[in-house]
């Protein structure tokens, strides 16, 4: 059992265990999704410390409860996430080579290396542009969903977020606005059970944060988020909810942020070793990887070549995105507004005479 | 041509805009049933539904935050702030959020609301419903800052606002929503963004001016008429972008400038303006630029005459930059 002071997953898992079953002929599709965000999060930590990346938020210990979400939703459903959310992108349809992009912040970085690594956004798969604020997404997804009733579209909406985000003041106005208006929306609320250094007991004084939901007049679930196929139990029975006009949805999936809260972040600072160890054994991929060789779908050696391939796959995705060209100086000036005003055309041009001049008049 | 109220000039241009296209819809506290406080959506209720003028509960970021998610859907929204006073809970999902979308999506992600808010002192307002803190929008790349200070232009720079591509930040002068009347014209009205109204042509000094700071400055420059002074009154009308031809050239003619705000001087719009006119015109200036603003002191209760702007302040000045040289 994990120590005391943490929640304990699966103990309430209440989400109907039977009509959305999660499909055995996804399950090796879900693995291959879960063991290459797991081998691109071990390469960008490595690469992070080599000073090829300048940043890196790991996800391991949550690829169930992203991937088993991902795998739940359509594509022409929206997803706002936070800043962890790689492996809902990658499951999403997102090649690897553009989240390698952004995380190298190149020419080839849709995002045109404007942000941070992590601060992924893909328009074509729905997946809307992250911000490091905590919390801000979950009212702008549900604006989405409320433009979305308007529209008539039978679509959900998804703000990703952490158990610290539900401290925020989006979360709350995002909750009880959904609630007011009966949005199409699920929080996606990955509980990982540490916001940086602060534990999640020291979060709110709530026994578990779906139960907020309660309060803002709609369900809220609990799931254990290292079990995959109970998370897309949970977001499938949310989804089919949303889509008949019965509302939004908090699920809540337990999980353990295995990492650190992202490679400037020491956990040893304030989390004990054997907490971390009894969560390891609770390791999503291997559960779910002990689940597909019991059921014979998968065997040792297309283990193995499951792994090879993910790996080579990041590799390639590395050398691509380190080959590429950085991004055109002048791009500083691009995008602020649709077209350049007159003071920016004034500061570009000053930049393109003077590159190293600062944004002196000329 | 229609005579109209600067408020109702504002609600014309919410109605005009909603008819002509169905993504417009309006969102805030108390807009529905109520129609605004101010009565800027008076009518839209009846009119467009409650799926197009939506009540929202009391919280500005949940406003802020829904009106992004609809506009990344593809709506158009202009959400109603009630008095800018109360725009900080949703300054996160302005300045890290609204403003950034374009720019940190490499284009992927436009976002474009309007935010309307009534701002300004001079209606008994106190500390929380008399503000003017147009600078704190300006200094944030990515919003477009727009304030009419008539009927005409505000349905015009509103018009425009709908139809602009990025996040405007609309900001009405309440002091004179009923006391300024004037000709609007009917139909798709429209004043571009980054053209500033040339108010009165003179030759002696320029005022520059905005929002409900216009008609004090047009009394200065009548009563300075009588005494032989020719001020010209500029109205930049948007801060973001900024008309800076405008501004130069009528510094270049006239040598000498007056800026008033209502907000408090220190880093106020009046410190851009000023540095403008230093960077651009500082050969053509024969006495320093003046600034006749609010006091760096939170808006005062009893006594807000004595804290904003008025006539014969603006005029002060203008007769000392004058007379200095």
């Amino acid at each position: 059992m994990p120590p005391a002071s943490s929640a304990t997953p699966a103990a309430r898992d209440t989400s109907p265990p039977r009509e959305a079953e999660f499909p055995n002929d996804r399950a090796l599709e879900a693995y291959r999704w879960m063991v290459l965000s797991r081998s691109t999060d071990e390469r960008c930590l490595s690469l992070q410390r080599q000073g090829r990346i300048g940043f890196y938020a790991p996800l391991l210990g949550q690829e169930a409860a992203q991937v088993g979400c991902a795998l739940a939703l359509r594509p022409e459903d929206w997803v706002f996430p936070a800043y962890r959310e790689l492996a809902v992108a990658l499951t999403r349809g997102v090649p690897l080579r553009s989240i390698v992009d952004q995380l190298i912040g190149n020419s080839a970085d849709l995002s045109k290396g404007r942000q941070m690594p992590n601060h992924f956004g893909f328009a074509a798969q729905r997946f809307v542009v992250a911000s490091s604020p905590i919390g801000t997404q979950i009212t702008q997804a549900v604006g989405a969903a409320m433009a979305a009733q308007r529209r008539k579209d039978p679509i959900v909406t998804v703000p990703f977020f952490g158990d610290g985000a539900t401290s925020s003041n989006d979360f709350h106005a995002g909750m009880n606005f959904a609630g007011v208006f009966r949005t199409p929306t699920i929080f996606f609320c990955q509980n990982n059970q540490w916001a940086i250094s602060l534990p999640r007991e020291k979060q709110t004084r709530s026994r578990t944060l779906a139960e907020k939901a309660e309060a803002y007049g709609f369900p809220g679930v609990v799931v254990d988020g290292t079990d995959l196929r109970a998370v897309f139990r949970a977001v499938s029975a949310a989804r089919e909810r949303a889509v008949r006009g019965e509302g939004p949805t908090l699920v809540e999936a337990q999980v353990y942020r295995l990492g650190p809260h992202s490679t400037s972040d020491d956990p040893k600072r304030y989390r004990s070793d054997a907490e971390v160890a009894e969560w390891k054994s609770r390791d999503p991929i291997a559960r779910f990887r002990a689940e597909l060789l019991k059921a014979g779908l998968l065997d040792e050696s297309g283990d193995q070549k499951i792994l090879e391939a993910a790996r080579a796959e990041v590799q390639a995705a590395i050398d691509a995105g380190e080959a590429a060209r950085p991004m055109a100086p002048s791009s500083i000036f691009d995008d602020v507004f649709a077209e350049l005003t007159p003071r920016l055309i004034e500061e570009r041009d000053g930049f393109e005479s003077n590159p190293g001049g600062g944004a002196s008049h000329p | 041509v229609t005579e109209l109220t600067l408020v109702q000039a504002v609600n014309r241009g919410l109605q005009e805009a909603m008819r002509a296209d169905p993504d417009v819809l309006v969102l805030g506290e108390d807009v529905g049933v109520n129609g605004g406080v101010f009565r800027a959506t008076e009518g839209l209720f009846k009119e467009f539904g409650d799926s197009r003028v939506i009540d929202t509960p009391l919280s500005e970021t949940g406003i802020v935050g829904a009106a992004i998610g609809m506009a990344l859907y593809g709506l158009k929204p202009v959400a109603e702030i009630q008095f800018l006073d109360f725009i900080y809970p949703a300054f996160d999902q302005i300045v890290s959020e609204l403003s950034k979308f374009r720019y940190r999506s490499g284009g992927q992600y436009p976002c474009h609301v309007v935010i309307r808010a009534p701002y300004g002192g001079g209606v008994k307002g106190g500390l929380y419903h008399s503000q003017s803190t147009e600078a704190y929008f300006c200094h944030t790349a990515g919003l477009k800052v727009a304030i009419p200070s008539t009927p005409a232009d505000a349905k015009g720079l509103l018009l425009t606002a709908i139809h602009d591509e990025d996040p405007v930040m609309f900001l009405e002068p309440k002091r004179i929503y009923r006391s300024v009347t004037g000709e609007v014209p009917d139909g798709d009205h429209r004043v571009p963004f980054g053209h500033a109204r040339l108010v009165r042509e003179g030759s002696d000094v320029s005022l520059f001016a905005y929002g409900a700071m216009v008609p004090p400055s047009m009394e200065a420059a009548e009563a300075l008429s009588q005494e032989g002074i020719q001020a010209e009154v500029i109205d930049p009308r948007t801060l973001v972008p900024l008309d800076e031809t405008a501004i130069v050239t009528s510094v270049e003619k006239t040598g000498r400038a007056v800026i008033v705000h209502e907000a408090a001087r220190f880093c106020g719009v009046g410190a851009e303006l000023a540095a403008v006119i230093a960077e651009k015109a500082f050969f053509s200036l024969k006495s320093p630029v003046a600034r006749v603003t609010g006091y760096d002191t939170p808006f005062p209760y009893a006594l807000e005459n004595l804290y904003l702007p008025n006539a014969e302040k603006i005029a002060h000045a203008a007769r000392s930059a004058v007379r200095a040289s």
